[in-house]
């Protein structure tokens, strides 16, 4: 389902991502985890098509990502891991939005709408504006949003980040259902690492740009000598604090998240 | 198709749902026509130019579509801050129809502004000659809409943030505006003036709304129509370009 090969990409000197390969096979759930600033959003950024690598090359659902851009985009859905809801438009006019944008035929759309509004339970408030929205309503939205139309592939980028135990498990098993009954690669990235102990059926860890373990969890716990995969993932990245590297952008964005 | 549709509706939803932002950009094309419009209207008159509102309105109404329209196109700017620009990008739609809808939804936002001041100018005094050309003034502001929503488009495309705003205002919408015969007569400037004023596509844009308003085209309808036409067109392909070689 995704096939990345030597992937570089370079910011005016800094390498955020660093030749990295893996592969994901189909119906897999796949873990991409690392610390903050390690190359994640990064990857996950070329692999959707919003930015052009350095180097290498990725196919996905078997389309060169560089050559089919939109065959590429209409195989995989995903959830991103900084706010992207259109504040000024109700919480039903953004799940509508998003419906007709990918094609999901209209009777299907309001049903798909209406139970996944229900399932993060803001179906009575579907007629608010989203700026209205505390922080954990807009992630609850923006989650039930990506799952309206059903692709092949999907990522989630921190999906469960800033939710409580209660709604992240609720959300995981909705996750896993789609991944058994219709057979969804996911692709996912977390720091919770018990979500991805849980769910995972591949792991890559990911440290300054390089993958510097994959496997399956029991793999990486030998290979460590650890029993948890916590365990394993600070003996492999160590316990230095990171910083993650931004631009203006991103600040804005940051202050953003941390307003509402 | 339906992606069109969609985008074009947020537009509009997004527009008409501000109250402030509705009202605020009609206050800046009320206070032109009013302050411009009886300040010079006696000197204009004993100039023998004849009454200024009348030559004034299509002026205002170009303007009024202008900025809305330069705006509407910026806005992508904003969807790029706040996040909602990827997820427009990562849909399995093309650049160019997500383009269209932009422009489309900015155009028209743009033109049914230009009509509400053309209904607010008619409170100024201003009367068009040809009610029966009224469809067709209507076409020239759909016109000026689509040209500059392209231009909003393009320029936003290259930009990472608002911080280049004021010197996108003050190097190029108002120059355009100042410069485009929407306040004086386009005869017997100075010839850099006059130069500047011919290769400005809004000067096209006001010149027909004065021909199909109140019959005074100086270029001629005809000119007009083509110089916005093959503009707009330009400016459609050039955004488009731009649009499809964002990386957020």
């Amino acid at each position: 389902m995704i096939e990345v090969k030597n992937l570089t990409k370079k910011f005016n000197g800094f390498t955020a991502v660093d030749n990295v390969s893996f592969s994901v096979e189909k119906g897999e759930i796949f873990a991409f985890l690392g610390p903050n600033g390690a190359g994640k959003t990064t990857t996950i950024r070329m692999l959707t098509t919003l930015l052009k690598p350095t180097s290498g090359l990725i196919k996905i659902n078997g389309f060169e990502i560089s050559k089919k851009q939109d065959e590429v985009r209409k195989s995989f859905g995903i959830i991103f891991q900084d706010p992207s809801l259109d504040d000024e438009l109700t919480a039903y006019e953004n799940m509508e939005f998003h419906g007709v944008i990918y094609g999901v035929p209209k009777k299907l759309r309001r049903e798909r709408i209406e139970d996944l509004l229900k399932f993060v339970e803001l179906w009575d408030r579907k007629d608010e504006l989203v700026k209205r929205f505390s922080g954990g309503m807009k992630r609850r939205l923006e989650v039930a949003r990506g799952l309206i139309h059903h692709p092949k592939l999907l990522f989630l980028d921190e999906p469960t980040l800033g939710l409580d135990p209660q709604t992240r498990n609720h959300i995981w098993n909705y996750i896993k259902g789609l991944n058994e009954k219709e057979g969804m690669t996911i692709f996912f990235t977390t720091h919770y690492l018990a979500e991805a102990e849980k769910a995972a059926q591949k792991i890559a860890i990911i440290d300054h740009g390089k993958i510097i373990s994959q496997g399956t969890l029991q793999e990486l716990k030998e290979k460590t000598k650890t029993d948890s995969l916590e365990e394993a993932f600070l003996s492999l990245t160590g316990t230095t604090l990171r910083d993650e590297e931004a631009g203006t952008l991103d600040h804005m964005r940051m202050h953003h998240r941390l307003r509402r | 198709m339906n992606a069109i549709y969609i985008l074009w509706l947020r537009q509009l939803k997004r527009h008409f749902r501000s109250r402030a932002r509705m009202i605020g950009s009609l206050g800046q094309p009320l206070l032109f026509l009013v302050a411009l419009g009886f300040g010079f209207g006696p000197i204009y008159q004993r100039a023998g130019g004849g009454n200024y509102i009348q030559f004034l309105a299509p002026g205002i109404i170009a303007m009024s579509i202008l900025f809305t329209a330069v705006f509407t196109g910026m806005e992508i700017i904003w969807d790029r801050q706040f996040g909602f620009l990827k997820e427009t990008l990562v849909a399995p739609v093309s650049r160019f129809h997500i383009m269209a809808g932009k422009t489309l939804g900015g155009a028209t936002v743009a033109t049914l502004q230009g009509i509400i001041v053309f209904f607010l100018s008619m409170l100024a005094g201003f009367r068009p000659e040809y009610i029966v050309m009224l469809p067709l003034a209507f076409l020239f502001m759909f016109f000026i809409s689509l040209l500059f929503t392209a231009l909003g488009i393009s320029i936003a495309s290259l930009l990472e943030d608002m911080q280049a705003f004021p010197l996108i205002m003050n190097f190029i919408i108002m120059p355009l505006f100042f410069l485009s015969g929407a306040l004086f007569p386009l005869q017997g400037l100075p010839k850099a003036i006059g130069v500047v004023a011919s290769v400005n596509p809004l000067s096209y844009g006001v010149d027909g709304l004065r021909g199909t308003l109140v019959n005074g085209a100086s270029f001629g309808l005809h000119v007009d129509f083509m110089v916005l036409g093959i503009i707009t067109a330009i400016l459609i392909l050039i955004g488009s370009y731009l649009f499809s070689k964002i990386e957020v």
